[in-house]
């Protein structure tokens, strides 16, 4: 064994490699359960694309077969209700696990300067995440399947002047049809591969920065711990416990997550009484139902899932950390987390009586809190300064201000150097 | 490359305009190489012959009463049929329909058959037909008996398919 390696080593850095990246990678020795999320997201991920590869064995992208061969893999393949059901849930479980992530990396600031770049690839990802999630929901050709994609497709109608010739070449018929499913079939096995090509940019970019910590100062060197034993341990035992809460969905609740109205097969002629998109898009179509014009909706739904890659441009505040030392900052991180949980209670009933003016606070609100965001930082700066920061914290500011200054006068040096 | 005596601060090359010409030239033959190879993939994802050929419909008129409507499919979209009541045909007539105003005459062939797309307008759903009209069961969009908007998210009336009466009880939509 140890001469194979040493003949790998030789020619591919592979103990350097573990030992750097993984064995011995200095991570902060404070981090709470909170910073589990991301690498039980790969997990999800890896539990996708096995659970994906094996039904797509059994699978027929066909609009005539495909309803019925997911009957097929229910009832007929050897632990295909198994397989299916453990796909349907990790799709709900990849949206729950990185919604946390994505709450932990707001509430900590972690997406403050020097991980931006971890924001904005974490943001492809979302987006690549949404997608894949889309597609794949119209595969199994139920009348939800259809009427989703129906709906969503129509939102490249508000495009000006190319909108209808967009929908139809994004179809490929003149409404979802069999060319719609089939593409979405081959877009749904490949975008997860781009997912993993991307998370590979986003764990680069991770081993560069180093991970935040709730502290949200960067710690000496000394504050450090090497990843294993402690972090590979501490994953080990956030996976058994994501494990547990997943199981008890596949094997006792596996139909909570998908709408009865899916077990009929797609009719073209026929929308179903109530459309809802799966939860994980609740929030966003509330707010798409909640703006009374289609152009409007249209926009005001891309930009409540964009505006969050503008985070660290919005929040300027000079007092290090995310929510821990900055009481407003905590305020408006709650305010923001109801108003999200209000938009995805109204998304999911009808747009009737007193709910649709629910929608529009919530939709007001939701914009709202991006909006002030700038605003209250500075104010809440000066609030706190004025107060009395720690004096270690102060300290901590100064030397930030007298780094970036030096940075400055270095660039301006550089630039004379050059002219 | 490797000569002692130059130093650093000399241009590697002996003409950097020339250079900066080639490297733009490969660049914008490269690029226009990539923008042409990628049409026939672009162009692939439109509507194939065979879904183009569903371009037309036939339907027969005979069976529906007044005050009843049919659903007929073209090219995989619904199309309502309406046959309409005298009563219906003089309040639409009269009315200029809701946000998208349009006369119920520009509307028809004949008053009493209003052939429209049975597509929401807003997000493509299929409304469901009430007394006085359509109401879309997702967004909540209304159409009256003429198929314009009353209110909702829809920005306009249902369309007209393009149709002909080949006969008193026969038409031909597309």
């Amino acid at each position: 064994m140890k001469n194979i390696i040493s003949w790998i080593d030789r020619r591919f850095p592979l103990t350097s490699f573990v030992k750097k990246e993984l064995t011995e990678y200095p991570t902060p020795r404070n981090l709470s359960f909170w910073w589990n999320f991301g690498s039980l997201a790969g997990v999800v991920l890896v539990i996708q694309i096995i659970t994906g590869v094996f039904l797509a064995m059994h699978y027929k992208a066909d609009a005539a077969l495909a309803f019925d061969s997911v009957e097929h893999i229910m009832r007929d393949v050897n632990y295909g209700w198994l397989i299916r059901y453990m796909h349907s849930t990790g799709a709900t479980a990849f949206f729950a696990v990185i919604f946390l992530h994505m709450a932990r990396t707001l509430y900590y600031g972690s997406y403050r300067s020097p991980r931006e770049l971890m924001w904005w690839t974490g943001q492809i990802l979302l987006l690549l995440m949404m997608a894949t999630a889309f597609m794949g929901y119209l595969l199994p050709w139920g009348q939800m399947s259809y009427w989703g994609a129906q709906v969503i497709t129509s939102l490249f109608g508000a495009v000006p002047f190319l909108g209808d010739e967009l929908i139809i070449w994004l179809r490929g018929d003149f409404t979802v049809g069999d060319a719609t499913l089939t593409r979405f079939f081959a877009l749904h096995y490949l975008v997860p591969f781009i997912i993993m090509a991307v998370i590979m940019v986003h764990l680069v970019a991770l081993h560069s920065v180093k991970s935040s910590n709730p502290s949200g100062i960067n710690l000496a060197d000394k504050d450090n711990i090497p990843f294993h034993p402690y972090f590979t341990t501490k994953d080990l035992f956030g996976l058994c416990i994501f494990l547990v809460i997943y199981s008890y969905f596949v094997f006792y609740q596996p139909n909570m997550f998908i709408e009865a109205e899916n077990y009929i097969p797609a009719d073209p002629l026929q929308t179903p009484v109530h459309i809802v998109p799966e939860w994980y898009f609740l929030p966003f179509y509330a707010i798409l139902r909640s703006i009374p014009d289609l152009l409007g909706g249209v926009i005001a739904m891309t930009i409540s899932v964009l505006i969050f890659a503008f985070m660290p441009f919005l929040d300027r505040s000079k007092i290090p950390g995310g929510a821990v030392y900055r009481p407003f900052y905590r305020a408006l991180f709650y305010v923001f987390v109801i108003d999200v949980l209000v938009l995805g209670y109204v998304g999911a009933k009808p747009p009737e009586g007193y709910l649709v003016f629910i929608g529009y606070f919530a939709t007001a609100l939701y914009f709202g809190v991006f909006a002030i965001l700038p605003f209250l930082a500075k104010k809440e700066e000066l609030w706190l300064r004025k107060k009395g920061l720690p004096p270690e914290l102060e300290a901590l500011i100064q030397s930030e201000e007298k780094q970036k200054a030096e940075r400055m006068v270095a660039r301006r040096k550089a630039k004379r150097a050059r002219k | 490359m490797t000569d002692d005596n130059k130093s650093l601060e000399e241009p590697l090359v002996d003409d950097p305009e020339r250079r900066d010409f080639l490297n733009t030239v490969t660049g914008v033959v490269a690029g226009a190489g990539v923008v042409a190879a990628s049409w026939p993939f672009i162009s692939s994802m439109n509507p194939s012959s065979d879904v183009l050929s569903k371009a037309t419909t036939e339907a027969s008129l005979t069976g529906i009463n007044p005050g009843e409507s049919k659903t007929v499919e073209w090219q995989g979209k619904p199309v309502f049929i309406l046959r309409r009541t005298d009563d219906q045909i003089k309040n639409m007539t009269a009315s200029q329909g809701g946000k998208d105003p349009e006369a119920d005459s520009d509307r028809i062939q004949k008053p009493d058959w209003l052939i429209v797309v049975g597509l929401c307008t807003h997000l493509g759903c299929v409304p469901s037909r009430s007394s006085d009209g359509w109401f879309c069961p997702c967004h909540g969009s209304k159409y009256d008996n003429s198929g314009r908007v009353l209110h909702g998210p829809a920005p306009s009336n249902l369309k007209l398919p393009p149709y002909k009466f080949v006969s008193e009880d026969k038409i031909v939509i597309g």
